[in-house]
């Protein structure tokens, strides 16, 4: 398809010229920057030009010697893809079915961008906010603990509700269930509704219509989907910080961490890592549905 | 140089380029009614610092008494220190903590200031230039002392002097002692001794700070208060005392004594005001800021003293000339005693006692600086009741409270092993 449109010669390669320069400009050679900084040496207020492997050594210092237990960096990778795939299905079976919800059951199209629109409410506020709502919520004095012990359903606060994963989890998938209706919502949208009557014809059920017809022809809203959620997921250390009670590691917190002391190189060499580790997640996602051939 | 030269020097300037004209004509616009001999020229003061000194009326007040225009940019005291070593021409005031100086000074990216220059400089407490009370009493100084930072070899060194120079790195404005914050109400005891911090009674509902310099120090107060260790000096300690000190903490966090860190100071409010935790890390004015949401809240005074924090005025390498000048204004209209008031009536202390006294009504003196009940209510700047009359202010007096200091926020040697162990302690 895209073959007849492709021209070739100068006009076109004119025409990708500017985006290529703003490719070039603010993505690649920040990025080479990250990479070379990374190999730098540094002491308490400077960055000193010498290659380096320092701060990967320092970064991995132990992980051998300490095996089996996990050093920090292991350690706290394990942790952050846990979150990760967690979050990941929670959004993606909560988000696709909102999506197929709307998508299938409400007729109406002004009804479907109503409740579309309804879905976009949350984002009217600020991340930061809509994360510290849940705090007087979820709190040892809170709503949800004062309810459950005046109902007698507990008869002391339950703590594990805030400062826990369960409280990141909570929050990580209020935030960003919404990055997987969208592009799952307009997958949805494109399906032809025949081919849904031809499986009903065909004898197929609700079940295999979804399995066999629905699914597959939303995987690149699911992947598009799956792609937003994960690469937040893999950096924040914002959502870790605040709704976790600054206790749970994230790989965006160390980097943070070494900012904060002005250790520039090895923020940096984290910075690579946590860049590879996404790298890795999201090839292996992308090997499962061959986006350009799905859009 | 008398003020009839800088007029005409403005004036030179100002037929000399246009920008000139329409700064001057703000900056006369603003301050209409005011002497015309510097109503010429518009004196602005890029001011960078921790939101700690920064407040509007201390920028109305100096440019009222001195024409100086404040700008600030208030940034946390990490971003501070980032901002002046890589843009150092971002600002021209620099308002910051001593113990920052380890980082600062050897980037020669700051200028030390003139004690000739500075009015009061004699005044200033000797906390600052010997390390002791006004009294005499010597006082702690493990960690980055001030008096350790305190004097360059000259205008541009890069190394501390080790004697009283002419060269001062930071001329001081304010400094607290502080300790743990306590909920009276829900722990229903005294507590007398940083070791309750990890204390199993309060399991799941102890804080401590997430800022790795401070964090460990209070972790060292707590270790040295538990007899655990007894540090030669808690703020520059070896690798083998970070092990020991994390071990412990470590430790705790393991077994679930922490319900969280807290990183900003709203944090540590919500903490303690929700009763999410019952002893914490905290500053003194947050243990104010729950107190006036009308939740009990102490600033509790422990047996092993004080950690203490002390921060101070340089300027930045690119200010010269005029500058120079209304920066050496600043800090002299800063010290002359009103800023010092103001600052003693929030809790914190200022750097020249007398100036403050002068400008503070004896009760409010006596309540602050004295540890005397107070003989009226107390109010904070902004006119809001902080205490009732008859209250007494935690921790006593100033002799009291700056004589328990133990250690001084500091930078370690071995900070960048302690950054790691301290990410390390996150993730267990």
């Amino acid at each position: 398809m895209f073959s007849t449109f492709r021209t070739s010669g100068v006009p076109a390669r004119l025409q990708a010229l500017p985006f290529a320069l703003v490719f070039l400009l603010f993505f690649i050679v920040p990025l080479a920057l990250v990479v070379l900084v990374s190999f730098w040496d540094y002491n308490d207020y400077a960055i000193l030009p010498h290659f380096t492997f320092r701060s990967y050594t320092e970064t991995f210092e132990g992980c051998y010697d300490q095996l089996p237990n996990l050093c920090t960096i292991l350690k706290t990778y394990v942790s952050t893809v846990k979150f990760c795939f967690i979050v990941w299905l929670l959004t993606l079976v909560i988000g696709f079915t909102v999506a197929y919800f709307v998508a299938f059951h409400i007729r109406s199209t002004t009804m479907q961008m109503t409740l579309f629109l309804i879905c976009t409410i949350p984002f009217w506020t600020s991340n930061v906010i809509r994360m510290i709502s849940w705090i007087p919520l979820l709190g040892r004095n809170g709503l949800l603990n004062t309810t459950l012990q005046s109902m007698g359903i507990t008869h002391a606060p339950v703590e594990w509700f805030l400062y826990s994963e369960f409280s990141v989890i909570l929050a990580f998938v209020h935030l960003f269930t919404f990055f997987m209706v969208v592009p799952i919502f307009n997958s949805m949208m494109r399906i032809d509704r025949n081919l849904l009557e031809a499986a009903y014809d065909a004898g197929a059920t609700g079940w295999q219509t979804l399995w066999n017809v629905v699914v597959p022809l939303a995987k690149p809203g699911i992947v598009i989907g799956s792609i937003f959620v994960i690469t937040i997921v893999m950096g924040d250390f914002i959502t870790v910080g605040v709704m976790g009670g600054e206790q749970i590691a994230s790989a965006g917190k160390i980097i943070e961490t070494r900012l904060n002391a002005l250790q520039f190189p090895p923020a940096a060499a984290n910075a690579v890592i946590l860049l590879g580790c996404t790298l890795l997640i999201i090839a292996a996602l992308t090997r499962i549905v061959d986006m350009r051939k799905e859009l | 140089m008398t003020k009839n030269e800088k007029r005409g020097i403005s004036r030179r300037k100002l037929l000399k380029s246009a920008t000139a004209l329409a700064g001057v004509a703000a900056g006369s616009g603003a301050i209409t009614g005011f002497p015309a001999v510097w109503s010429q020229e518009p004196k602005v003061l890029r001011y960078l610092g921790t939101a700690v000194n920064q407040s509007d009326d201390i920028t109305k007040k100096v440019k009222e008494d001195t024409g100086i225009t404040i700008e600030y940019i208030s940034a946390t005291t990490d971003d501070v220190t980032k901002r002046v070593i890589t843009q150092p021409n971002s600002f021209d005031v620099l308002d910051t903590e001593y113990f920052s100086l380890k980082k600062l000074v050897p980037s020669g990216n700051i200028l030390g200031l003139d004690a000739k220059k500075i009015k009061e400089f004699d005044n200033i407490t000797p906390v600052f230039t010997k390390g002791e009370l006004p009294n005499g009493k010597k006082i702690g100084d493990q960690g980055t002392a001030p008096k350790k930072v305190m004097f360059l070899e000259g205008a541009n060194s890069t190394t501390f002097a080790k004697e009283v120079t002419e060269w001062v790195t930071l001329i001081p404005t304010v400094y607290n002692a502080d300790t743990l914050g306590i909920r009276p109400d829900l722990i229903k005891r005294p507590i007398d001794s940083w070791a309750e911090l990890l204390n199993p009674e309060f399991k799941g509902k102890a804080a401590i700070l997430n800022i790795p310099s401070i964090g460990i120090m209070d972790a060292a107060m707590v270790i040295e208060a538990m007899g655990k260790y007894k540090y030669p000096d808690k703020g520059n300690m070896t690798r083998q005392e970070i092990d020991l000190t994390m071990g412990v903490m470590t430790e705790a966090k393991k077994s679930g004594q922490f319900r969280a860190f807290w990183k900003d100071f709203n944090e540590s409010v919500n903490l303690m005001a929700s009763g999410e935790t019952v002893i914490q890390s905290m500053w003194s004015p947050a243990v104010t800021a729950v107190r006036t949401k009308g939740i009990p809240c102490v600033f509790q005074p422990l047996k092993e003293g004080y950690r203490s924090w002390a921060s101070g005025f340089c300027m930045s390498k690119g200010v010269t000339g005029k500058k120079q000048e209304w920066a050496y204004e600043f800090v002299n209209w800063f010290l002359s005693g009103w800023a010092g008031a103001y600052l003693n009536r929030q809790g914190y202390y200022s750097a020249v006692l007398s100036t403050a006294k002068a400008n503070m009504e004896p009760y409010e003196w006596a309540y602050w600086m004295e540890g005397k009940p107070a003989e009226k209510d107390i109010h904070a700047p902004d006119g809001s009741l902080l205490e009732k009359a008859g209250a007494v202010r935690d921790g006593g007096s100033y002799d009291d409270r700056m004589g328990s200091v133990a250690c001084w926020n500091s930078i370690m040697d071995e900070n960048d092993y302690m950054v790691r162990k301290w990410n390390e302690f996150i993730a267990a």
